[in-house]
């Protein structure tokens, strides 16, 4: 018993299985990933003031990292039309700059991921902020301001001490577009004026909450540990495929390798769509 | 479409060409080699043997699930009494009593039983089965309550009548109907079994974890379901083993759970079965030659597949919300218990009830397209007519299926969405039910005219038109914003939607099993045991919905642990029916009994019969019974449309879609109607 058309096109539809197979479930991936969209979007236009962060995003590695997916694309089809081509060798050669491409994006992802981690985020109360906010002036650092729950916003990347009834901590610093925005420019001359390590002691009975910038902390982090997880799951998935058809997979060349490159075909064309879930992903998470 | 490849009988040759050795080998190895026991019958990749199991998993779910609200059943009925033999032994006496009284035997009238409580030392039965937190003495808590109505749902919808009506005969018949050897991709359909069965279990499972199964409806509204179920101390059989359990294996974290492995299961059934429908169709099987069923599994497929993701998308956020504190689904400022619940806020309720309900619409056409496609091949089959208008049911059910995608906020509209929102759901809500009910009048149109035999399946099909019928129009006022708002979330609704689901859909269940028995099995299922069966659950289903039209109208909300008995109102007018549905439903569980011995019995004493004992047209009648690996002997080929019944001139009042033409020249009919002009006996290639 032979299934048709596993690997040969049936002609009115001019396409194998797998390929509309793939281009299905790709179609359920659009829909995963669009309510995921949709989400975000009743989240951020239904967001109070001061609650959505902005600039909290390290653009140049989201950059990066974009990068170095579309270019893992290009070398997808590199190794697709390699096997057309019937050249093994470069197939092998692309197919491993793919993996590789796909390896080097999870690991920035665990660079941001941990820097989320570290990352403490303190609200205090709206009567105990005069209290600090010389000090805060002074240092230049960044005050956000959710009005609708009575608290003021400071972060810091660079906590030193969270024990006892302190916090201690070397505050973010306002981001160059606030300065840029502001009315008078002594701002800009307290910046250079500020030292850069200078720290920050805030009483624990002043907060209001406090923690890392993880998704109990807000919405936005919520949508965003969940959509960059959700796409680093297809691009573990993903890289798992490919290093099954690098290796084991691979032998099906001697067989048969027109088979060998319609799978190529189907796993690129889930690994292009993987790269526009993220093209999607960084204008709305890194750029806004 | 007529100039398709050949399939079936060059494929075997075709791949052999590119890939000789490998193709080779395979065929030796299917046609010498016996597979063991586990690969043919557990870990099969054969669309018959993967079709038998879905058959046999849902049956069993569908009846786990009923044995579920049998016991909610009598909380409505007798509230707060204790769930033992002694109380139901007395209610049963009374009855009795009654009819006797009734019957001028008894003199006195009976009085009411005295409710029994039960004795401490020696607890009821179910108090061991679920728990002394959950049935403490046979009486059931309200959250338990809550429990049973929620798993009710979750296990008859997901667990039930999806993997009967959509993968089960989908699975068995689709191929054999558009004549093909197997799925597309056989191994991702044992891995769909698979994680159906994971599922099933994690979710049957959830009922023993501590604190019980979900137990926030099986819509898991949020805020309710993201606090419910809070980790406590392990106790098992009375025994704490101070241990807290985590939060990731509380019930409603497994539900949660469970449904992403269900979800991903059907995803993974309806990519295969649109791909085998658009690839794998045998030579002659254009589209418009197709059988409706296959319509139907064709269109079903696709709400599944575009339907369902926006849900496991639902489902993960929740469980953010449970397991990582985020506030997705949750305004900030909740109060639980009196304590203010520490969340950064920021979320909405609505955003799930959308999402929820995004699939939740589609989902009921999940349900009741499978069914129409089987109440067409046996409503064809049995009046012995070609199906009126069946290109027009094609394209209503196409239609059918785009709307059913942008209808879901008619459950919302007592969220205050606005006007303008509630107006265009109302618009598309009404537009719906033209193709539904272009398909239903079809349907009984083929009917009109026909030498109708009350077969074992017409006896279902024949029940399920009206009742249908009744399910459909009474949702209706439900789809207009003004009398939603009275019958919002009351017996009405569940009146209604099990009118479409219950006597609709597990009614063409049964008709479907009874048809296809005979292909799966080469014998035949009793025709006098099916009528002990049909009779007492078609007067007993009526028994049970119809008098909830009238509780609900009299204003009696759905999801009331005690009944409504707190509500004078309801006191005085319709509560005397909780009794009366209670024991139309217990009795009907009795009713099933029948079908139950008749289908286990029938797979091994049967009557035996041949290939084609329904004398059908459609191409599944023309492979052995049961069919081989492989399905078909020889090539397969369709010459015509699936319904040629009572062909003017032909031999016998049936011309098998299989069977070649004696003419090469098309043969144009003239019915009675216009309607019925056709021509046939194409030959399929030239």
């Amino acid at each position: 018993m032979e299934i048709p058309y596993t690997f040969t096109a049936r002609p009115d539809t001019g396409l194998y299985n797998g390929k509309l197979g793939i281009w299905l479930f790709l179609a359920s991936e659009v829909m995963l990933f669009g309510a995921i969209f949709t989400a975000y979007l009743f989240m951020r236009l239904g967001a109070e003031d001061g609650t959505w962060p902005d600039h909290i995003q390290n653009v140049w590695l989201g950059f990066a990292n974009t990068c170095i997916l579309i270019t893992s694309s290009i070398t997808m089809v590199w190794a697709w039309v390699a096997l057309k081509e019937r050249k093994f060798n470069t197939y092998r050669l692309a197919l491993g700059l793919t993996i590789l491409c796909g390896l080097v994006f999870l690991c920035i992802k665990a660079v941001e991921y941990d820097s989320k981690f570290n990352h403490l985020g303190v609200m205090i109360k709206e009567d105990a902020i005069e209290k600090y906010r010389p000090e805060l002036d002074k240092m230049n650092a960044y005050v956000g301001e959710i009005p609708s729950q009575h608290v003021f916003e400071v972060r810091s990347e660079d906590v030193k001490s969270t024990d006892g009834d302190t916090f201690v901590f070397v505050p973010d610093k306002k981001p160059q577009y606030l300065i840029n925005l502001a009315q008078d420019k002594s701002a800009a001359a307290a910046e250079t004026e500020a030292d850069k390590d200078a720290t920050i002691t805030i009483q624990k009975s002043d907060v209001e909450r406090s923690g890392y910038l993880l998704p109990a902390y807000g919405t936005y982090y919520a949508i965003y540990f969940l959509v960059t997880g959700l796409h680093a799951l297809h691009i573990i998935g993903g890289v798992i495929v490919m290093l099954y058809f690098l290796t084991i997979g691979s032998r099906l060349y001697k067989r048969n390798p027109e088979q060998l490159s319609n799978r190529i075909e189907v796993t690129g064309i889930f690994w292009h769509f993987v790269d526009l879930v993220w093209i999607t992903v960084f204008p709305i998470l890194y750029l806004t | 479409m007529d100039d398709l490849p050949p399939s079936s009988e060059a494929a075997a040759h075709a791949p052999a060409a590119s890939s000789h050795g490998h193709a080779a080998h395979d065929e030796h190895g299917h046609e010498h080699h016996e597979l063991g026991f586990i690969r043919s019958y557990i870990f099969s990749t054969d669309h018959k043997v993967i079709g038998i199991q879905y058959l046999w998993g849902g049956l069993f779910f569908l009846y786990f699930g009923f044995c579920l609200m049998l016991l909610m059943r009598w909380q409505l009925a007798f509230p707060g009494q204790a769930l033992t033999w002694a109380n139901a032994s007395a209610h049963m006496g009374y009855q009795w009593d009654q009819i006797w009284y009734h019957l001028g035997v008894l003199k006195v009238a009976p009085t009411d039983p005295v409710p029994i409580p039960s004795d401490p030392n020696h607890p009821p039965l179910l108090e061991y089965i679920f728990g002394k937190d959950q049935m403490p003495g046979g009486v059931m808590t309200p959250d338990f309550y809550n429990t049973l109505g929620a798993m009710h749902g979750t296990i008859m919808v997901f667990f039930g009548i999806v993997p009967v009506a959509f993968a089960a005969f989908g699975n068995y018949v689709m191929p054999l109907q558009i004549g093909t050897v197997d799925m597309a991709f056989p191994r991702l359909n044992m891995g769909s079994v698979i994680l159906f069965f994971v599922s099933a279990i994690l979710m049957c499972g959830s009922f023993f974890v501590p604190g019980g199964a979900a137990k926030s409806g099986w819509t898991s509204y949020t805020p309710l379901a993201t606090i419910s179920d809070q980790p406590q101390n392990t106790v098992f059989f009375g025994h704490n083993f101070h241990y807290m359990w985590p939060m990731w294996l509380t019930g409603q974290s497994i539900w949660i759970i469970a449904m992403a492995f269900n979800i991903t299961s059907s995803l993974l059934s309806s990519v295969n079965f649109i791909t085998t429908i658009v690839q794998l169709r045998a030579k002659g099987m254009g589209w418009m030659r197709m059988p409706f069923f296959c319509w139907t599994q064709f269109v079903t497929a696709f709400l599944l597949l575009l339907a369902f993701p926006p849900l496991e998308a639902a489902a993960l956020m929740q469980l953010m919300d449970r397991l990582a504190g985020s506030s997705l689904f949750s305004p900030g400022g909740l109060v639980v218990g009196g304590t203010p619940l520490h969340s950064s806020g920021g979320g909405t309720p609505l955003l799930w009830q959308h999402l929820f309900w995004f699939l939740g619409h589609p989902e009921v056409y999940v349900l009741i397209l499978p069914g129409l496609g089987i109440i067409c091949e046996v409503v064809a089959n049995n009046a012995r007519k070609p199906i009126w208008g069946y290109n027009q049911m094609v394209y209503g059910l196409l239609v059918l299926g785009f709307l059913s995608m942008i209808v879901w906020a008619h459950h919302m509209y007592l969220t205050g969405m606005g006007t303008a929102v509630s107006s265009f759901f109302q618009l598309t809500t009404i537009i719906i039910s033209v193709p539904t009910i272009l398909i239903l009048s079809s349907l009984i149109i083929s009917l009109w005219g026909g030498a109708i035999r009350f077969t074992s399946p017409m006896l279902w099909a024949t029940a399920f038109l009206p009742l249908f019928g009744i399910g459909g129009l009474t949702g209706i006022p439900l789809a207009f914003n003004a009398p939603d708002t009275f019958l919002h979330d009351s017996y009405y609704i569940i009146a209604h939607f099990h009118y479409v689901i219950a006597p609709g859909t597990i009614f063409a269940l049964f008709a479907g099993v009874h048809y296809w028995y005979p292909k799966a099995t080469g014998r035949m299922m009793s025709e006098f045991w099916n009528k002990v069966h049909f009779w007492p659950t078609m007067i007993l289903m009526n028994c049970v919905f119809f008098p909830m039209f009238l509780q609900g109208m009299a204003g009696m909300h759905r999801r009331m642990y005690d009944g409504g008995a707190t509500y004078e109102i309801l006191n005085k007018n319709v509560l005397h029916w909780n009794v009366f549905i209670s024991e139309a439903a217990w009795l009907m569980g009795l009713a099933q009994i029948p079908f139950i011995i008749n289908f286990a019995f029938s797979w091994k004493y049967g009557r035996k019969v041949s290939d084609n004992p329904w004398e059908a047209t459609t191409l599944e009648w023309s492979a052995p019974s049961p069919p081989p690996h492989g399905n078909f002997i020889g090539p397969v080929v369709a010459y015509r449309g699936p319904y040629e019944y009572s062909v003017p001139g032909a031999p016998h009042d049936f011309t098998p879609q299989g069977e070649p033409p004696t003419t090469d020249k098309p043969v144009k009919i003239t019915g009675p109607h216009p309607e019925e002009e056709r021509t046939i006996g194409f030959p399929p290639l030239t």
